[in-house]
């Protein structure tokens, strides 16, 4: 069976080194770009790959001008990541498990009901710094399998490019500064508070 | 003058439509899209690679050979604008028409080559050097069979002046002074006893008036490719191995003249190639009974009418020679350099000795 191939193939490549042969190979190349030139009217259409048509254009141009044609992704792409803040608890654990620590979170504890997230779970911290560095992200989305709210979510967005590397810092707190401040000082106020009724509260138990 | 300037706005137009062609129809072949920005569908592409090119800052490389480097685009551009001085472009137009058209234009090529060595040994570039020693080795060489397929087409038409062969490759031979008695057979063959003389079109043409000129005209071809280092004998400018051959060193308005140089050269050997083989300025249509194809066709000699359809017909075939060359380009791969000699000497010059010696026979059968 070996031999019998060898010698096929060594027939093959002696057929086709003639005068002749060398023309019609010349002559079948020539046909080969001619027939893709005259395809160049024809053109791929972005189209995903689960797409009845995806694999049925085997001819025409495959370039798509990107900025304005692009392959769609899939719906679940996990590209940037995006918190929906009104539904995160603040619980830090996203920026414990990034391995390159680029979720950057402070917190302010809350003096007063401000209410549950979506799923239910009771809010008791402020977050005036959420900040994701997307330049130092490596889209593993451990982040978003630890968070208990599921508010931290890898989006299909995938085109972000920014010209000032301090654009990459994406901030998804809902608290201005000055809202941080008042909080933090209400808090602390609070605190105070409960430091003095406790005292009172000592004082009234020692002198009864 | 005039026809200087003429020919050089005509020239740089050509070459600037061959540069974008080039882009579109390689990127056609490989299933790309090309330049799509410039202008609509990119059209504007070559004219701002020009603008580009001529901001550049010119350097010459302090260990060059300064006033070589400096004056070799200018003498290979020199040398190849030189050539189109005696190309007629309509039946009345030629910028310089002498007798010896095609002699002129055989010896002035060739100064191309010095101009190649003086920038490839200026540059003080082992690279630059390689690829201008091996241009000038492919283009001396290829000038053999492009000669003698060129010989072959005078010995036919027993003239050096491209107007007079112009003319004898169509209905109008029998204007051209000297020429008045002079009958076209078809094939050239009077035995056949089929007139052409007034049917003119595409029986007159040479590769039609002498069938063998058909092969000479494939030779032809075939070294007009090497001698304007086309693919797939570019191994002068090599991009994988050579950079880019002699012109590696240049930059700017010197590179812009360089890749000028090149376009045109390209332009050149097709509109020769159309000149000799394929019936010039001439109309492809024949005239059949009483519809006479030919003569609605041309025009009237010294009319505006004959100026236009002569500059149609010699600059469409032209550029169809032109896209042969742009497909073949992105067809075939490089030869190596000894397959080019291979070519060159063994198959090529002996085919076309053969065509010569076929062509002196035939011509004392045309007579
Ligand atoms: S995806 Fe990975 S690297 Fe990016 S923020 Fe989440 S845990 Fe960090
Ligand atoms: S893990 Fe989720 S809920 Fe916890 S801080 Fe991160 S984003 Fe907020």
């Amino acid at each position: 069976m070996y031999c019998v191939k060898m010698n096929m193939e060594q027939k093959a490549i002696k057929h086709k080194s003639g005068f002749w042969d060398v023309v019609k190979s010349l002559l079948s190349g020539l046909s080969l770009t001619w027939r893709h030139f005259r395809n160049a009217k024809n053109r791929r259409t972005p189209e995903y790959v689960s797409d009845e048509n995806y694999f049925k254009q085997p001819e025409g141009l495959v370039t798509l001008t990107y900025p304005y044609e692009a392959l769609p992704v899939p719906d679940n792409g996990r590209y940037r990541l995006h918190n929906e803040i009104e539904d995160c608890i603040v619980c830090d654990l996203c920026a414990k498990i990034c391995p390159v620590n680029c979720i950057a979170i402070e917190s302010i504890k809350v003096t007063e009901d401000i209410g549950v997230t979506s799923d239910g779970t009771k809010k008791r911290l402020y977050a005036p710094v959420f900040n994701i560095d997307m330049a130092k992200c490596c889209y593993c989305g451990l982040c978003t399998t630890v968070c208990p709210t599921d508010c931290l979510t890898m989006t299909p967005v995938y085109d972000f490019a920014e010209i000032d590397i301090r654009n990459m810092i994406y901030h998804f707190s809902d608290l201005t500064p000055e809202q941080a401040k008042e909080k933090q000082l209400l808090y602390e106020k609070q605190q105070e508070e409960m430091a003095a009724a406790k005292a009172a509260a000592l004082a009234a138990k020692k002198q009864g | 003058m005039l026809a200087f300037v003429l020919t050089l706005v005509l020239l740089l137009g050509i070459v600037i439509v061959l540069a974008y062609a080039e882009r579109k129809v390689a990127a056609f072949m490989q299933d790309r899209l090309g330049p799509t920005e410039a202008g609509p569908y990119g059209s504007l592409q070559s004219v701002l690679d020009v603008l580009k090119l001529l901001q550049k800052e010119d350097i010459v490389p302090a260990a060059a050979d300064k006033s070589l480097f400096k004056l070799a685009p200018i003498l290979i551009f020199a040398a190849v604008f030189a050539g189109f001085a005696v190309i007629p472009f309509t039946p009345d137009l030629v910028p310089a028409g002498i007798g010896i058209g095609v002699f002129y234009l055989l010896a002035i090529i060739s100064l191309d080559v010095v101009g190649l060595l003086m920038a490839g040994w200026g540059s003080n570039n082992k690279y630059a050097m390689l690829g201008a020693m091996r241009s000038v080795a492919q283009i001396v060489s290829y000038e053999i069979p492009a000669g003698l397929a060129i010989l072959s087409v005078v010995m036919i038409c027993q003239s050096l002046d491209f107007q007079e062969i112009s003319y004898q490759q169509g209905a109008l031979m029998n204007q051209f002074p000297g020429l008045e008695y002079e009958i076209n057979w078809l094939f050239g063959l009077e035995a056949l006893g089929i007139n052409t003389t007034t049917i003119g079109g595409i029986t007159t043409w040479n590769i039609f008036r002498a069938p063998m000129l058909l092969v000479a005209f494939v030779i032809y071809f075939i070294a007009s490719l090497a001698e304007s280092n086309r693919a797939p004998f570019d191994i002068p400018e090599a991009e994988s191995e050579l950079v880019a051959g002699f012109h590696v060193e240049y930059s700017g308005f010197r590179f812009a003249v360089l890749f000028l140089a090149e376009y045109s050269m390209m332009v050149l050997v097709c509109l020769v190639a159309v000149i000799l083989f394929l019936g010039s300025w001439n109309t492809p249509l024949p005239n059949i009974g009483p519809v006479s194809l030919a003569y609605w066709t041309t025009g009237t000699v010294g009319s505006v009418s004959g100026i236009l359809w002569g500059g149609f017909w010699l600059l469409s075939k032209t550029f169809v020679l032109l896209f042969l060359q742009l497909q073949i380009r992105w067809t075939y791969p490089r030869l190596r350099v000894d397959q080019l000699m291979h070519l060159c000497w063994k198959v090529l010059t002996p085919i076309a000795l053969g065509v010569v010696l076929i062509a002196g026979i035939w011509r004392l059968l045309m007579i």
